[in-house]
């Protein structure tokens, strides 16, 4: 990552709220007036318990989700101001999204999941070149149910990046796996972020993966506790949980 | 090569997977198209080959009859303001002496102008015209030409006015006038036993006794004519001379047969195709309604990935239409098999120049058009809640859903059911609407198989009623016009005849109040045995001594009943009308009937009793003498062989009834199988999980199909009642469909019909719950748990 790169955030929060169930009872805070701002080209992990909010942030950053208040920018552009239709010209030309449980289209191999991307992304790369870059080129063919976990959650992130997206937000992408596959896939995103310096958020409930991040956000309640940078960086395969 | 996007990709394999169940809604789907096809496509057929065959043989408008009128009226009646033609006909019966047939066969002679027919003209087949100027040479209908086996050069001879004329065929030709061409006092066309002939038109008038005259006229109208107003001039000029009343093509026989026929493929293009694109409808709405259930996951991701929600919608669409496509598709392989089978069938009955089918694209297009939107309109629902799915929802798996307890339950509490059986209950009441249309889809099925048996038992009762309680005789002599009693006595002694029984038919107009009816009026002596008049209990009745009995269907019509006061008119004898009381209703099936005892009717009239046919009781074994005997009969019209029409019409039905059964079994069977299926892998995938987790608790295969298959089973046993309700109604809708002058078919619901219904339907039900039990068996329990909902 170069110091230029970073004059503009690549998404920048500013009181940044989510309620659900408003107005009733059980209303539940689950971002409560976070403020944010993101250089380009970082991989960021973000790390806390259940229901602290990490979620949410990544599905209103990434046009999933509405804000209850407060507004968010990606490059600039105020995402909290979006329509429905704005918010999916946005995922479908900047976002790239990875997946607990990898979300694969079963009745899909490999190569067509990636190409549910390349379908409608406007310069994407060839799905054989995103499915080369996570390691799968002899995978190419095989559906989903003949794949480990592993390579599934490669699959989805040779879908996730190959539209060339400008960010890439990954919710658990270690969570279904065991160390040793987990490292596999941390490593390809990691390989992802050094060579195409795609901003790559981590959501993740281990902590042992924040070592290997430019910076580390904590998250309780619903709100910020904690930014922190990395001097010095781990690389992914010396990670295990 | 046009390359395949990924998403559509997932489309094919999608309906690959649920290729069974896609299978069957196409076949529901594709009977409602088939049907619609057959029958809007025949509809269209029938009516475009019968204008364009009025148009090019220039068929009348107006038909009228007298008994002899100089030929001087047919220019009065060109006069009339908006005929454009007129043409007199000298007409008559022959009894037809044929070479190598033992029966008399009938003949209607209809005498061919010398400048050639203007209205109702012959199209000639084979061979020519007769010469006007020949005596004996004449043209016979093509179809009668070719199954007696007689071409042109061919002889034959015919009895007309008591005369026997040997006839030369010049030519074969067909009619507009005889497309439906039924012999008197049939019930079916016989080729065989039933001529027309063309005979020149002096020859005609010499053998039918009516030089200078004419008995039958036929007239053209211009465009923008009122009928009504030349009905009544024709029939002011006729009726001096025993003028019948004129008529329009409705009253025309062949015309109103093929009118009858239009009608009922009507109805049924407009009763039953909807039932089954209702049907296919809900079913694309309950399975992809679970589809979208299921791959709410799969949609947060397109969503997340930047598909469009039009994209997302469309998708879903996508399959339904691939849903359609293939069901109309069957629908359009199924539907022209029918058509041709119809179109043969028409050949048997029908005399068209060229073969009835459907030809236009449009009936092709409108039923394939029609199946899409079925299944786009079930399929809206979830289309749209695919669309509508915000995409980070759609990411979370949905919540449970919501049980309560409610009055049921506790009400099931009282009944002790076991857990299975509260688990089948409270899903019933999870979802009452998809329950509701599941139980009417299956009640659909057993409507269908009730309203199609009905037909059976129904004809049955009409053979029953008209031919062994009414038309007991074996045949009935038809005279060339009326004749004094005493001919009853020379047809008792023609070989092998038993007893024999007069009758009187006159032609009348019947009024009460505004309303009136044309028919003949029958009348004959008390005591009869061999015709009988059954009342509506279908007991025979004697005729009173005075007063009428008229059938129930024309008491509706004429809005009479017991007692009151109805005006008769004979046609032929205006200003002769008197008045006579209604003194019972009837109940007959075939045509329209008032009777009237013949010395009542003769004392109305002030004329010694006549009559016009004589009912004759046969000794079986002296048939070929009679038959032999017939053939010289003077003053003999045509011969009834009443046991060959009720053998001719229990066979076409018999056959028809057959081929009415396999059809609508099988369609019974692909809505029922198509409804439970579906039902049934519904309830396996929504409750694939619950049921693993009763098996890993220790129940047994057949416990947890009972829970699977409960649901079914309760929905098509409710389906029964429900079934038999619209099974009925749509019999009811029928019979009042079919009733027409012509016939009528009476309601006979057994509980036999209601007992087959079930079975087929229940039987139906059974294998297609079985289809989805074997997959419970061959459940992996493991990974049924960790596959995630």
């Amino acid at each position: 990552m170069t110091e230029a790169a970073a004059t503009q955030p690549v998404f920048r929060a500013e009181g940044l709220t989510k309620v659900y169930g408003e107005g009733s009872t059980a209303e539940v805070r689950a971002l409560d007036a976070v403020d944010l701002s993101l250089p380009e080209g970082e991989l960021v992990v973000l790390l806390g318990p259940s229901g602290s909010g990490k979620s949410t942030l990544l599905n209103i950053l990434g046009g999933l989700d509405h804000a209850s208040g407060g507004r968010a920018w990606f490059r600039g552009t105020e995402l909290t101001a979006m329509t429905d239709r704005q918010l999916t010209r946005y995922r479908r030309d900047h976002v790239g999204f990875v997946f607990q449980f990898y979300n694969l289209v079963p009745s899909l191999t490999a190569r067509e999941n990636v190409e549910l991307v390349t379908d409608v992304a406007t310069h994407p790369l060839p799905a054989e070149e995103a499915l080369a870059l996570v390691g799968l080129s002899a995978r190419t063919d095989h559906f989903p149910a003949q794949m480990s976990g592993g390579e599934q959650q490669r699959v989805a992130i040779a879908r996730a990046i190959a539209k060339r997206p400008g960010v890439l937000l990954c919710d658990e992408p270690t969570g279904a796996l065991d160390s040793r596959t987990g490292t596999t896939v941390l490593a390809a995103l990691d390989e992802v972020n050094a060579r195409f310096g795609t901003t790559t958020l981590v959501i993740t409930h281990n902590a042992g993966i924040r070592r290997m991040a430019h910076r580390v956000i904590r998250f309780q309640d619903g709100r910020v506790v904690e930014v922190s940078v990395n001097d010095t960086r781990v690389p992914a395969a010396e990670i295990s949980w | 090569m046009v390359k395949l996007h990924a998403l559509d990709r997932k489309l094919l394999r999608d309906v690959w997977r649920l290729r069974a169940q896609a299978l069957a809604i196409a076949l529901v789907l594709g009977c409602g198209v088939a049907i619609f096809l057959t029958a809007f496509g025949m509809v269209g057929a029938l009516e475009a080959t019968r204008a364009e065959y009025y148009a090019e043989q220039r068929f009348a408008d107006i038909f009228a009859s007298a008994r002899r009128a100089p030929n001087a009226l047919l220019g009065e009646m060109a006069e009339i303001d908006g005929v454009r033609a007129v043409e007199g006909r000298a007409t008559g019966w022959a009894v037809l002496d044929l070479p190598g047939r033992a029966a008399a066969a009938s003949g209607r002679i209809l005498s061919l102008p010398p400048e050639g027919a203007r209205i109702n003209v012959p199209l000639l087949v084979e061979g020519r015209l007769p010469d006007p100027d020949a005596d004996r040479e004449v043209a016979v209908t093509a179809r009668f030409a070719a199954a007696s086996g007689l071409r042109p050069g061919d002889s034959f001879a015919a009895i007309v006015e008591g005369h026997r004329l040997e006839l030369v065929i010049t030519g074969a030709v067909r009619t507009p006038e005889f497309i439906y061409a039924l012999p008197p006092g049939g019930l079916m066309p016989d080729d065989e036993g039933f001529a027309v002939i063309w005979m020149p038109e002096r020859a005609a008038a010499s053998a039918l006794g009516l030089s200078g005259a004419f008995n039958d006229v036929a007239l053209t109208l211009r465009r923008g004519a009122d009928p009504a107003a030349v009905i009544e001039a024709v029939d002011r000029i006729l009726s001096p001379w025993g003028g019948s009343g004129a008529h329009e093509r409705d009253l025309q026989t062949s015309h109103a047969f093929i009118d009858a026929e239009i009608s009922q493929l009507r109805s049924m293009a407009v009763v039953l195709p909807p039932v089954f694109f209702g049907i296919a409808a809900f079913l694309v709405n309950i399975v992809l309604g679970r589809i979208v259930a299921l791959e709410r996951a799969e949609i947060g991701l397109l969503k997340a990935l930047g598909y469009r929600n039009r994209e997302i919608a469309v998708h879903y669409l996508a399959m339904a239409g691939l849903i359609a496509v293939a069901g109309t598709l069957i629908g359009w392989g199924a539907g022209t098999w029918l058509a041709r089978g119809m179109a043969g069938l028409y050949a048997r009955f029908y005399d068209f120049p060229w073969l009835v089918r459907p030809e236009g694209w449009d009936s092709y297009a409108w039923s394939g058009l029609i199946g899409l939107a079925a299944a786009s309109l079930g399929a809206l629902r979830s289309a749209l809640a695919a669309a509508r799915l915000a995409p980070a929802v759609a990411m979370a798996p949905p919540a449970p859903p919501r049980f309560r307890r409610s009055i049921v339950d506790r009400a099931a509490e009282r009944l002790n059911l076991s857990q299975p059986g509260m688990m089948v209950l409270r899903g019933l009441l999870r979802w009452p609407l998809r329950a509701a249309m599941t139980s009417l889809g299956l009640a659909f099925g057993v409507a269908i198989l009730v309203a199609s048996s009905f037909m059976t038992d129904a004809l049955d009762r009409v053979i029953d009623i008209a031919f062994f309680r009414t038309f007991r005789q074996h045949a009935t002599l038809a005279l060339a016009g009326e004749t004094p009693l005493g001919v009853t006595l020379d047809a008792a002694h023609l070989p092998g005849v038993l007893r024999a029984e007069p009758q009187y038919d006159l032609p009348v107009t019947l009024r009460h109040g505004h309303l009136s009816k044309r028919l003949a009026l029958n009348a004959r002596p008390p005591g009869g045995e061999l015709m009988r008049v059954l009342d509506t209990s279908d007991r025979p009745v004697e005729l009173p001594p005075e007063g009428m009995l008229i059938s129930r269907q024309l008491a509706d019509q004429l809005s009479l009943v017991v007692g009151d006061m109805v005006l008769v008119e004979p046609s032929e004898r205006s200003g002769e009308g008197f008045e006579v009381p209604v003194a019972a209703v009837t109940g007959q099936y075939l045509g329209l009937g008032a009777y009237m005892d013949l010395d009542a009717l003769s004392a109305r009239l002030r004329q010694a009793p006549r009559v016009t046919s004589v009912s004759l009781a046969l000794d079986p074994a002296a048939l070929p003498e009679f038959r032999a005997a017939t053939k010289q009969v003077p003053r003999l019209a045509f011969v009834i062989m009443l046991h060959e029409v009720r053998d001719s019409f229990r066979d076409t039905i018999s056959e028809n009834v057959g081929r009415n059964t396999l059809l609508f079994v099988t369609i019974a069977v692909l809505i029922t199988v198509g409804v439970a299926y579906n039902g049934a892998r519904i309830q396996l995938s929504e409750r694939a999980r619950e049921l693993a987790s009763l098996r890993i608790l220790g129940f047994t295969r057949s416990e947890v199909s009972f829970v699977l298959l409960g649901e079914t089973a309760v929905l098509a046993l409710l389906a029964q009642p429900l079934g038999w309700a619209i099974g009925s109604g749509i019999a009811v809708l029928m019979v009042n469909g079919f009733d027409s002058d012509l016939y009528r078919v009476p309601l006979v619901l057994t509980p036999a019909n209601f007992a087959t219904a079930s079975l087929v339907t229940l039987g139906a039900t059974a294998a297609a719950a079985l289809l989805v039990r074997r997959r419970v068996d061959r459940f992996d329990l493991v990974s049924v748990l960790k596959t995630r909902e």
